[in-house]
């Protein structure tokens, strides 16, 4: 039979092979695919962010197949062979510590550049508490979004916080949202936007984004919050900065009569999470 | 028959007493609180008085099983009775018996039939799942389907090996003829019955809306079903502390005479590490939902932002339970995994003291990562990269395992039996569930695939793909030597392919789906979708239909066919291989002498261990 060092230069050599052709697969085809699209900045940091997750398990994820695959036709009991036993291998000091070495290395590379990635976009949408670490610099447009079973309404405190039923965003702004709940825990996904911030009752999560060019944008809620949470969707716009001057004064206009029965614009709004709404 | 014998200590009469409890209770809660009244009229919703009823319900249950009779009898100063152990026959599989291999085979069936119905709930979601919109189920049946699904196989599951084989094995494995506490042992089971019941009965009081994880404050509004979700979640948890409990005093205390921990089975440390978890993770489930009760009865407020509660607490809570919990769900599996290649690859396991450290590791990492699942909840915002780092520092362990599998293999003699399929299969879905998990574990990846169809599909990967696949490798491997009676091989295999390939074809579109932006447990979604979730229900039915397979492939055999199995069909070098099948109600009469390796394949026959049956009783 062939000698132990063969099957481990045919394996290496195999794994080799596999890689060079899956990791341009990777990198050219699937990667630009990768959720969840180039809609903002942040989002499209998440698409690099998912691709070099790939690359990096690709090696790994090709060794492993290919080892299983060679294992599974080379390793084979012969037909109609007894029980013949293999050598007893117990183990094997420098494959044990090449798996440790390689493992370890590829696991603290994605948590440094996970880190780095987190800290370089502002929480990389993803909603970072009523106070996140990294800030955006230069004007920051702030919208409330308030999840309630079950929809979602917005506030816009520069405008006289008025509370809208639509999501329309300026386009080339910085936004800050400021997410919360009047009742169960929602959670505000603008999937096109790269966005999603936990809706909690009495809390004040931020997510930053910063918007690009006018477009529409899918919005759900993605934390169970009762009966009709599979209903609770809504699709936000993103317009150009005239637009959205016309279209927010039409609604300050619209809205002017019930703001004085709105409660004054705040973080977050007393909430009352034992109200049975269904 | 003789209906005498339906008198006395057994299930029959722990039913009557457990029903008649239910309602005694249902009674007392009614005479300490009224039904309430809300904004919307009197709802009939009394919490207290379904809570007590469950409590009086499970304690006539138990009553009735003989569970109060030894520490009765002792309190009366009567002498013990080991009666329970003594019987044969199949009377002892319908009440309390305290001996392991009977336990053992009573979880199989018991806790096969709940996952069976948690398995029928999964079908229903999916019958739903076929078309964008309403189809089928309303809102909160829907979700109350999504909720008994999960929260039936989550509890169930937890025991869905230990209970099982590691009650069967364990002992053997290690050279006992019982575990520590034989009682306890019984009552982990039993109790799991009742709780498998009592959450069913979530339907008759209009179900439970929070799926399995109960998030305050949606389960504070909920209705009378939630607290069926809370009595059997607690239940499970207190089974799965005293398991825990027992399984690790008995690995401890009785081993055989020179059984060291370095010439254990591995899966026997598969079982301990999982013991570990369950004694410190369950107990923290079980204050958890006592509080949540709490809130629900005594108008508390742990979770009640407008009186100084948090529901962060809750979430916090839960997960720090939660991420144990499901390490509680894939360490047997890597136990059985391991324990199985050596036989069918004819070799020692490659790296035994590899595989123990990687064990020993997760255990120790899974109490340090759970705020994963709370990356976009706005908590601990700062603290994100730590649990970045150490979520994913739980993948070098778990590539232990992965090692370790892949060196047995090497220059082996693979056999591809049925249990070794699965095995096999194993290592691939473990492996997308693991790389899937990676994904999650990356705080800008995770604000994408965060509460979507993805992170479903990955611990569908990890606890389906994983745990359940070791449990099926784990039955047709041990199934004829519980019982003596062989399994059809050439429907095992037929169940295996087509499981193994519906499953891939169910949840490996999922990914791609949950990718796609289709949030988790949303009775509706965008249409576009209707293609992808039409081909993941038909998978799903198709993946239903293979436990079929096996369904029948059990009653056939095992009924009807009734082969006489092998002492060691499989050539294993394990001990309860060397003694006949079943085993013999008292296992060995003298304690059995263990050799140096516990896979001796490969050297010198003398090795393996070496057992006398039991003399057979009468």
């Amino acid at each position: 039979m062939w000698s132990s060092r063969g099957h481990g230069q045919r394996i290496g050599a195999l794994t080799l092979i596999g890689t060079a052709i899956v990791m341009p697969l990777v990198v050219f085809v699937l990667g630009p695919h990768m959720p969840p699209g180039k809609g903002t900045p942040v989002a499209s940091s998440q698409v690099t962010d998912n691709t070099v997750l790939l690359v990096v398990m690709t090696p790994f994820t090709v060794f492993i197949l290919v080892y299983l695959g060679y294992a599974l036709t080379v390793f084979r009991a012969a037909k109609g062979e007894g029980l013949v036993d293999g050598a007893p291998v117990r183990g094997h000091f420098m494959a044990q510590l090449v798996w440790l070495v390689t493992t370890t290395a590829a696991v603290l590379f994605l948590a440094i550049f996970g880190t780095t990635e987190l800290l370089a976009d502002n929480g990389a949408g993803g909603g970072g508490g009523p106070d996140p670490v990294a800030k955006p610099g230069g004007s920051v447009l702030p919208v409330q979004v308030i999840g309630q079973q079950w929809e979602f309404t917005y506030r816009y405190p520069t405008y006289g916080g008025v509370e809208t039923a639509t999501l329309v965003l300026p386009a080339g702004r910085q936004i800050a949202f400021h997410v919360t709940s009047l009742d169960a825990i929602h959670s505000f996904w603008a999937y096109e936007l790269g966005v999603k911030a936990d809706a909690n009752p009495g809390v004040d999560n931020v997510a930053y984004v910063r918007t690009k060019n006018p477009s529409t944008f899918q919005i759900r809620c993605a934390e169970l919050c009762g009966l009709w949470h599979g209903y609770m969707s809504d699709t936000g716009r993103v317009v150009s900065q005239a637009d959205f001057a016309t279209w927010i004064a039409a609604r300050k206009k619209q809205f002017a009569p019930v703001m004085k029965y709105l409660p004054k614009y705040a973080p977050s709004y007393a909430p009352d999470p034992t109200f049975r709404a269904g | 028959m003789n209906l005498r014998r339906l008198l006395g200590f057994n299930l029959l009469t722990a039913v009557v007493l457990g029903v008649v409890g239910f309602y005694v209770g249902w009674w007392l809660g009614h005479l300490v609180k009224a039904p309430s009244l809300d904004y919307f009229g009197d709802t009939g919703q009394n919490d207290i008085a379904l809570f007590v009823a469950y409590f009086t319900g499970v304690v006539g249950f138990l009553v009735g099983l003989g569970f109060a009779n030894y520490p009765l009898q002792r309190m009366i100063g009567k002498p013990p009775s080991l009666r329970e152990k003594e019987q044969a026959g199949i009377g002892r599989y319908f009440g309390l018996c305290t001996d392991h291999k009977v336990v053992g085979l009573q979880y199989l069936i018991g806790i096969g039939a709940f996952i069976f119905i948690g398995g029928l709930n999964a079908m229903l979601i999916r019958f739903e799942l076929l078309r964008p919109t309403h189809l089928a189920w309303n809102g909160n049946n829907y979700l109350t389907l999504v909720g008994l699904h999960g929260t039936m196989m989550m509890g169930m599951m937890t025991s869905g090996i230990l209970g099982p084989f590691a009650n069967y094995f364990v002992p053997l494995m290690i050279g006992t003829r019982r575990m520590a506490f034989p009682r306890i042992e019984a009552l982990t089971f039993w109790l799991l019955m009742a709780a498998g019941t009592i959450l069913m009965t979530a339907l008759a009081f209009g179900g439970f809306p929070t799926g399995w994880t109960g998030y305050a404050p949606l389960s504070e509004q909920s209705n009378m079903g939630m607290d069926a979700y809370i009595a059997f979640f607690a239940l499970v948890g207190l089974s799965m502390t005293l398991l825990g409990l027992n399984m690790l005093v008995t690995v401890i205390t009785m081993r055989a005479p020179g059984l060291t921990w370095s010439r254990l089975p591995i899966f026997v440390w598969g079982t301990v590490t999982t013991s570990v978890l369950m004694l410190l993770a369950a107990p923290v489930l079980i204050s958890t939902l006592f509080m949540l009760s709490l809130d629900r009865t005594a108008q508390t407020g742990f979770f009640n932002v407008q009186a100084g509660g948090s529901p962060y607490l809750y979430e916090n809570l839960f997960w720090i339970f939660g991420h144990p919990e499901v390490y509680i769900l894939a360490l047997p599996g890597m136990g059985i995994v391991l324990e199985l290649l050596p036989v069918f690859a004819r070799k020692p396991l490659w790296g035994y003291r590899l595989a123990v450290t990687g064990m020993l590791g997760i255990t120790l990492l899974s109490f340090l990562v759970w705020q994963h699942h709370l990356f976009v909840s706005g908590i601990n915002g700062d603290l994100r990269p730590f649990y970045m780092l150490s979520t994913e520092l739980i993948s070098l362990p778990t590539g232990f395992i992965f090692v370790c599998a892949l060196g047995t293999l090497w220059a082996g003699r693979i056999r591809l039996t049925v249990p070794m399929l699965f095995a096999l299969a194993w290592i691939f879905n473990f492996l997308v569930g693991g790389l899937s998990g990676v994904f999650l574990s990356d705080v800008p990846s995770d604000v994408t695939t965060h509460g979507s169809f993805f992170s479903m599909a990955h611990f569908h990967y990890t606890i389906m793909g994983g745990l359940l696949f070791a449990f099926f490798g784990a039955a047709y491997y041990w199934i004829p030597k519980m019982t003596g009676f062989d399994l059809n091989e050439r429907l095992g295999k037929v169940h295996f392919w087509v499981m193994f390939l519906a499953f891939n074809s169910t949840f490996g579109p999922l990914l791609v789906i949950g990718f796609l932006g289709m949030p988790r447990r949303a009775v509706t979604y965008a249409g576009y979708l209707q293609g992808a979730n039409d081909w993941v229900s038909v998978s799903a039915f198709v993946l239903g239909a293979s436990m079929l397979v096996f369904l029948v492939n059990l009653v056939w055999t095992q009924v009807f066919v009734r082969a006489p199995a092998a002492a060691n069909p499989w050539g294993s070098k394990s001990i309860e291989f060397q003694l006949p099948s079943p085993v013999p109600v008292h296992d060995f009469d003298r304690i059995p002498t263990f050799g140096p390796d516990p896979y001796p394949y490969g050297s010198v026959d003398g090795t393996r261990p070496v057992v006398v049956p039991a003399r057979p009783t009468t």
